[in-house]
Order: structure tokens, then sequence, then C-alpha cells
């Protein structure tokens, strides 16, 4: 028995250090955002490299954390509601990741009078995706709380939205060439994306805390 | 012989085994907490320390109910009990293997024309009604307290699984233990009077007697239905009346333990009359019907959704059938026995007469008096006493 209360420790701290990952993630793509919006190239492409690698040990972690909940049959009301969550929380960080990467591949011409919205919208994201995050976390240790969490999480992503709505107003009504305009759409999706699948993940936490108030 | 009697109560005891283990870790097997083999062996274990050690209190109120005193008897009532509950849990119901024993007792008692102790079996039915009440009502009030300790103290998910499955095997190991105490009865109560064992002494200072010999048997009987056949019961339990969540797994088998240890435990019965307080009366209820009252119990404090009662009306319907079965079988099995083996399936003059001390009048006068020992006597006959014979109580058969 004592080696089960070992696992499940071991099991928590894993968990609490993949969530951590994806917050990094998050905050390594807002720097890398402002890097780019600065011209700091050489800053950027260290940025994309801190959160690639990131991303990978994040996998890893996730994958160890699945193949222990299904070898140890840990937690098996709930152990699907948990790899969806966790495999949902993956796919966010992958985001940021390939966002960040299309940055540095394809050069987007930004004109100035949005580069503050495109900040703000990069700010409204990734406090949508912290936010997830510690739904998630309440998910596990205080499940009053996730409710709460997952309001937040609502919250910014409405206002990414609204933030993403204004930037394409304003491209399109600038006097940049077409394939810009385009361009600069394309981007402003992607990293609005990222608020929206976070809401995603919340709305799984919905769902699953539903199920662990029964 | 003696043996060959013997196999239909052990062929009870595996049936008891088979499906009543379901009852103890039905839905942590079913909930996929506690692994099989874990839950087979801790039974094992705690069903033959109950059976042992506090087995007696509710063997005494079945010995009440009627006095099987042919060892022929004791068989052919154990095999209608046994029969019937094999094929109700061949077919996947958790059956009462009390109702099967009392049932096939006071089908026994019909054919040999023995008396059935009315209040013991007033007493008893009014146990199959108030037992899974009771259950239902413990694991409601549980529920409920559960939730609101969990959603203070703010337990990790993974710790509290941890903590799940450690009280699944400890609540499980003591509703093991209170299932062997309260329901070694049904397996060989019925050969209490006919037991062929005598008292033995493994270590100086600690000595069996041949009713505790005659239960670890029971016991070992037991544990092999619980070891190969109690799985798909067990799985019955857990998944399909009500989709449970590990802690109502927990929940349920605690009240189940609760209520099968208050019915069988002598402690809490001397206690409470110690104390000037009603007694529960100590008599082998339906461990099914306990676990099922405490699933509806959690049902309820869900708001009543979810619950299955489809399955719920076939196990009710198995409830009512399964004493009928067994009692009408009991009867024609003793018929059988009885005219075709020509075996006796009953004493029939058997007496018991003492002189009546508290009334020495009667003595003094030189008139015969006779006393009921119930553990012994179906019907007196006749008793002539002679007035010199001793105060002390004598058997004559």
């Amino acid at each position: 028995m004592a080696l089960v209360f070992k696992q499940t420790k071991q099991l928590e701290a894993k968990i609490d250090n993949y969530l951590d990952m994806v917050v990094n993630g998050g905050l390594h793509f807002k720097q890398g955002i402002g890097y780019y919006l600065n011209g700091q190239m050489e800053d950027l492409e260290r940025c994309m490299r801190d959160l690639d690698s990131l991303e990978s040990d994040a996998d890893r972690m996730r994958r160890d954390i699945e193949a222990l909940l299904y070898l140890k049959t840990l937690i098996p009301e709930s152990r699907g509601d948990v790899l969806g969550l966790l495999e949902a929380s993956d796919r966010v960080l992958n985001t940021t990741a390939e966002t960040l990467a299309q940055f540095s591949v394809e050069l987007p011409m930004i004109i100035p009078e949005v580069k503050d919205s495109y900040m703000a919208l990069t700010d409204a994201s990734v406090a949508a995706l912290e936010a997830m995050v510690s739904a998630v976390r309440a998910y596990f240790r205080d499940i009053s709380r996730v409710r709460d969490h997952i309001a937040k999480v609502h919250f910014y992503e409405h206002e990414a939205d609204q933030i993403a709505d204004r930037l394409k107003r304003e491209v399109f009504r600038s006097d940049a060439r077409l394939s810009e305009k385009l361009h600069m759409r394309y981007f402003a999706l992607h990293i609005e994306k990222i608020s929206d699948e976070a809401e995603d993940v919340s709305d799984r936490l919905s769902i699953a805390t539903i199920k662990r108030h029964e | 012989m003696i043996w060959f009697f013997l196999t239909s109560g052990l062929f009870l005891g595996w049936s008891l085994g088979a499906n009543d283990a379901a009852n103890v870790f039905g839905t942590a097997v079913g909930t996929r907490m506690v692994k099989f083999k874990t839950a087979a062996l801790v039974t094992c274990l705690f069903v033959a320390l109950g059976a042992v050690i506090s087995g007696a209190g509710a063997t005494h109120t079945l010995g009440k109910l009627g006095a099987v005193n042919a060892l022929a008897g004791s068989f052919t009532v154990a095999l209608a009990a046994g029969v019937t509950v094999a094929w109700m849990t061949r077919i996947g119901l958790p059956v009462s293997t009390s109702q099967a024993i009392v049932g096939a007792i006071v089908g026994w008692n019909l054919f040999t024309s023995s008396p059935t102790e009315m209040t013991t079996l007033t007493t008893i039915v009014a146990t199959w009604i108030l037992c899974p009440v009771l259950a239902a009502v413990l694991a409601f009030l549980m529920l409920k307290f559960t939730r609101l300790f969990l959603y203070r103290m703010r337990v990790h998910l993974l710790r509290q699984d941890a903590y799940n499955r450690f009280g699944l095997i400890v609540v499980g190991a003591f509703g093991a233990y209170s299932l062997g105490a309260n329901n070694i009865a049904n397996v060989m109560g019925v050969f209490v009077q006919a037991s062929p064992f005598q008292d033995i002494t493994p270590f100086t200072g600690l000595t069996f007697s041949g009713t505790q010999v005659l239960f670890l048997l029971g016991a070992v009987a037991i544990g092999v239905g619980v070891v190969t056949y109690s799985k798909k019961v067990m799985l019955t339990v857990g998944g399909d009346i009500l989709q449970l969540t590990p802690v109502a797994a927990l929940i349920v088998v605690l009240s189940h333990s609760i209520v099968l240890f208050l019915f069988a435990s002598k402690g809490l019965e001397t206690w409470l009359a110690g104390h000037g307080l009603p007694t529960i009366p100590l008599v082998p209820v339906s461990s099914s019907q306990a676990a099922i009252g405490a699933v509806i119990g959690i049902g309820l404090a869900r708001g009543g959704k979810g619950l299955n009662f489809r399955v719920l009306g076939r196990i009710a319907s198995g409830w009512v059938t399964t004493p009928l079965a067994a009692g009408a079988l009991a009867f024609v099995t003793s018929l059988f026995v009885q005219n075709v083996f020509e075996m006796e399936v009953v004493r029939p003059a058997t007496s018991a007469v003492r002189w009546n001390v508290e009334a020495p009048s009667a003595v003094d006068q030189g008139l015969p008096a006779i006393v009921w020992a119930p553990n012994l006597v179906s019907q007196v006959q006749e008793a002539v006493v002679q007035p010199a014979m001793s105060t002390e109580s004598r058997g004559i058969e």
C-alpha cells in the first residue's frame, strides 16, 4: 500500500510538471510574438527553440502519465476524462509552438497600426491558456474552483474574438496589398485559435467536473 | 456417510461464496478499483474469521425457526437451498441465501409437520424489509457526508483514488468478516445439531468447539465459491443497477457491512441490553438485500436518476421466488429422500424432560413435568417421569 501512495505522489508531481510546461509554453509564445513585433529576430529564434524543446518534453511527460494511469489502473472512473484533458491541453501547447514557428518561417508583414492589436490578441489568448491550466489543476485538487477558472477562460476567449475581429477590420481597411492583408488575417486566426482550443479544454472540463460531483 | 450428508451444506457454502462475495467486493471489482484476485483472497480469509469467531448468534436464531434434527433432513434442507441459490446465481441474479435457507427450513417443517416458530419467522421476514431500508438510509447519509467532506478537504484526485482503494480493501475485509459471522448460519446452521465434530485444541489455551470446526469447514466452502464463480455476480452488482463512482462503491460496501454486522454482533446486543436499549435481533440477514439497498440509497442521494429499475425489478422478483422455490424444493426433496432412499429426515419422537424445579408442587404430587427444549424437540409424544429422577435436565430419545 505504501508503494501505491508513493506512485500516487510521483504521478501527482508529473501532472503538475506537465501543466507547468503548458503555462511556460504560453509565456514563451507571448515573449516570442513580442520579439517578432519589435523586430528582435534572434530572440525570436531562441524563444522558438525553447518552445520546441518544451513541447517535446511535454509530449514525453504526457505519454508517461498516460502509460502510468493505464498500467497501474489508476482512477479507472475518471481516467478517460483525465487523458482527454491532458491531450487537449497538449494540442493548445502544440498550437503555440506551431504558430511561433510560422512567424519565424513566413515572416508576415505586420503594419504598424495593428501591432498593438496583435500583442493584445496574444495577451488575451495566453490569458485564456493560463486560466485553462488553472481550471485543470483545480479539477485535480479543488473541484469547487473549477467553475471560476472556466468562467475566466470564456471571458478571455471572448475578448480574443473581439480583438481579432477589430484587428481584421483594421487590416482590411488599411492600404496594404491584398496578399499582405490575407497574410495578417491568417496569423490573427492562428493566435486566436489558441484561445479557442483553451475553450474546448474548458468545455471538456465542465462535463468531467459534473461527473466527479456525482 | 456423515461426510456425504455434509456435501449439501458445502454446496450451499459454495453457492453463498459464488453469490454473496459479490455484495462485499462487487462494487469494488465492478468499478475496477480492486483486482478480483485481491478481493477473493481478502474475502476467503475474513469470511473464515467471521464464521469461526462470531458465527454463533445468527445460527441460534435459525435453529429456533425449525429444529432440523436428523442428518438426512439437514442434507435435504441445505441441498434445496443450495440448488435454488446456484440456479439464481447462474442466471446472474444476486439472490439471498438467507431467504433460500429460511424457505427450505419452512418447507422441511411443512413436510415433517414440525411447528414453525412464528415469532422467529416474523422477525426474520421483518429483517428482509428492514435490512435493505437500513442499508439505503446509511448509504444515503454517508454519500451526502462524504461529498461534503471531499468538497471541503480538497484532496487530490489521485490521492483520493489511493485512499479509496485502501478503504475498499479494509471495508471489504470488514464486510467479509460480517458476512462470515452473519451468513455462516445459512450454510452450516442446519448441521449444528447433527455435527460430527469434536472440540479440538491446536495450541494450549486455544480451543475450537465442534461447531466452530463445522463453521470453518463451511467457510472453506464459501472460499471455494468465491474463487471459482463469484466474478460474474460481482460485475452485475458493480455495474448493472447503477453506475457507481469509486467513492459510492466504498459507501455501498461500508453500509452493507455495517448492516450485516449489526445483525450478527453479540457484543453489540449485550451492550445495548446493558444500557437498557432495544436490542437488534441476531438474524441471518440477506447480504444481497443489504447491498442492493445501499445501491438504491446512492441512487436516491443522486436524485433517483440513473437507477436501472428493470434490473431492480428482476432482482426483487428473485427475492420473492427464492424462499418459495427453496421451500417447495425442500418439501419435494424430503419426500424423495424419505420414501425413495428410506432415510430419516426427522427424528419422530424426541422430547426433553426434566424436573420442573421451579414448580416443585408438581413433583411433590408425583406428576410428570414436561419442558420443551426447543433445539432438540419437534414434538412430544409421551414422557413419564419417575419422581426418583435427578432434578438435572435429561433428554429422552
